[in-house]
């Protein structure tokens, strides 16, 4: 990518345990203020790559900038600007929500207000109560709210919505986009194809420790589809070369009254325009609603099962 | 557009290490969080502190307790045991009270989430260490002063001794609970590691049957555990002598076994 600094860039990350390399020659970089998602498959590599991105952990080989700081040689510096949501970390269960955010919020130099951040993350008539009162979303919102109480430029947020029920997850996704919309650059690692499809700017797709796609939601689906394809009634009949002549289609099918173009980059607006200059107006238009999911299949060879387990 | 109060976009570039009064506030906070918790959950404030003085005043009141132990210098019973009881509570603190925190801190995920911040996680152990050792500060100082003022037992000979005596005996147990804490995977599995070390050492300080009691053998191994160590240079210190330097060395060695042995097998996550 051009342009600025990116927020974080890996390049050539490495890392074995044991015989077993966990990640394999991994390289993106995230843009500031950007969602940037990690997608894969349980025990694809995803956790271990964002954990040696925040200098949790050593690489075996490889570079990481954060915000210009290398996460190992500056951990005190990069600890101050980026938070985390770990996987499945539990809090003591008789501290009351305002101790446990106090005292996180005295670690940093120049943390977050209390009550704004209770207030955003819907905990503002929570905070007298014991953490192990709290349902498992609030918890789940209590510990973003750690990840964020420091002010950090970037926060990691690892599977925030696992064991989250449908319209609790859909709750942690609108945070995600209003932490987002005040400047926070976000990496989130989900192995929920709807979750990036919905949040993420970018995606990279991890399979077995390698990054097998690195797109936008839209363009990954288009990608391992092939290109795009859109179906339409025509209102009178033209000549298939009228569109075949045109860069961005590649085929043109005649389904009974439809038609169907498949192609790539600005697809539809070119069909669509070059029938209207030839007088033909396009009804029923469809797109391919082609999933993220059938993504997944196509490029790593294996379904994803809904709980996130490739088969 | 709306406050971006908890946002950090543009900041000033700042030193990286932050001034010292920002650290100790931060320290304040963990071991004000580690004191709430250690009232909310009183393990170690029951079985340190009122299970031992509970007992204490129990023996104060049996009459067979005012006896003298036959061969024992005109120690009483009840003298025989204020050393055991004050073993007691920092036992107990020790191998109880510290492990079981610290392990499902690991379990929970605390220690690793803390390891994310600028704060290190290895502040959390000092904060509950800190805890324990004012809980074990608090039952020595009850148990010592209910045993002199209300029920009669001398006052301590070697008042030097005995602070000498208690300090190693708490540096000996201490990283013996933080080594519990290392090879216990979960909170429960140190709560019955903590138990299977505190009742046997125990025995060998005399709770069941004080050490000036003990037959030859048993009294030849209790000197080398530490809780017999720790009872025979607090007992000794306070009738009068400063300990000899046998207890004090086994106390001192096992401080520095279990201390290497705590720090070697200690994991964060």
């Amino acid at each position: 990518m051009s342009g600025p600094e990116p927020a974080v860039s890996v390049s050539h990350l490495r890392k074995t345990y044991g015989t077993v390399a966990a990640v394999d020659d991994v390289s993106f970089t995230v843009a500031a203020g950007e969602i940037f998602g990690v997608l894969g498959p349980n025990g694809a590599g995803k956790t271990t790559t964002v954990e040696c991105a925040i200098g949790l952990r050593t690489p075996d080989s490889g570079t990481i900038r954060l915000l210009g700081l290398d996460p190992r040689a500056d951990r005190d510096r990069v600890h101050e600007i980026v938070g985390v949501q770990l996987q499945a970390g539990a809090l003591p269960a008789k501290l009351r929500v305002a101790e446990i955010l106090d005292m996180y919020r005295s670690f940093y130099r120049d943390p977050a207000d209390v009550s704004d951040l209770v207030e955003v993350l819907g905990l503002a008539g929570k905070r007298r109560d014991y953490y192990r009162s709290l349902s498992g979303g609030q918890r789940q919102r209590l510990s973003v709210a750690l990840a964020l109480i420091g002010r950090p430029q970037v926060a990691v947020l690892d599977e925030m919505t696992t064991g989250l029920d449908p319209r609790a997850r859909r709750d942690a996704w609108e945070l995600i986009e209003r932490v987002r919309d005040r400047g926070v650059t976000i990496i989130l690692v989900t192995h929920f194809m709807e979750e990036a499809e919905r949040l993420c700017d970018r995606v990279a797709l991890i399979d077995a420790g390698q990054v097998v796609a690195l797109n936008t939601p839209a363009g990954l689906t288009a990608q391992a589809r092939g290109g795009k394809s859109v179906r339409f009634r025509p209102s009178a009949r033209f000549d298939d070369e009228l569109l075949t002549r045109l860069p961005e289609v590649r085929q043109v099918r005649h389904e009974g009254p439809h038609v169907l173009v498949s192609g790539q980059g600005d697809l539809v607006n070119a069909v669509i325009l070059t029938l209207a200059g030839a007088g033909v107006t396009a009804h029923d238009v469809e797109l391919d609603s082609s999933s993220l999911e059938d993504a997944f299949v196509r490029l790593t060879g294996r379904a994803l099962s809904p709980d996130g387990v490739a088969a | 557009m709306t406050s971006l109060a908890w946002t950090g976009t543009a900041r000033e570039p700042e030193p990286a290490q932050r001034p010292e009064p920002a650290r100790r506030a931060a320290f304040g906070q963990i071991v004000l969080n580690e004191a709430r918790l250690a009232w909310r959950r009183p393990v170690g404030l029951i079985g340190g502190l009122a299970v031992p003085v509970t007992l204490l005043i129990i023996f104060g009141k049996l009459p067979s307790f005012r006896q003298a132990v036959p061969g024992a210098g005109g120690l009483t019973l009840f003298g025989a045991y204020l050393p055991v009881l004050i073993v007691f509570g920092f036992a107990l603190l020790a191998l109880m009270g510290l492990p079981m925190p610290l392990a499902s801190y690991r379990e929970l995920g605390v220690l690793r989430r803390l390891s994310t911040t600028p704060i290190p996680p290895s502040w959390l152990l000092a904060a509950q260490a800190l805890v324990q050792l004012t809980v074990a500060l608090a039952s020595f100082g009850v148990i010592l002063g209910a045993g002199v003022l209300a029920f009669g037992a001398p006052a301590p000979g070697s008042p030097g001794g005995l602070a000498v005596a208690c300090g190693l005996s708490i540096a000996g147990l201490f990283p013996l609970g933080l080594l519990i804490a290392a090879l216990s995977p979960t909170a429960n599995a140190a709560s019955v590691i903590g138990r299977l070390a505190f009742f046997p050492l125990m025995f060998f300080a005399g709770l069941w049957l004080p050490r000036a009691l003990m037959p030859g053998v048993l009294q030849g191994i209790s000197d080398y555990t530490p809780l017999g160590a720790a009872v025979e240079a607090i007992q000794d210190s306070m009738q009068g002598q400063f300990p000899p330097t046998a207890p004090l060395l086994v106390l001192a060695a096992y401080a520095v076994v279990f201390g290497y042995l705590a720090r070697r097998f200690f994991r964060w996550e």
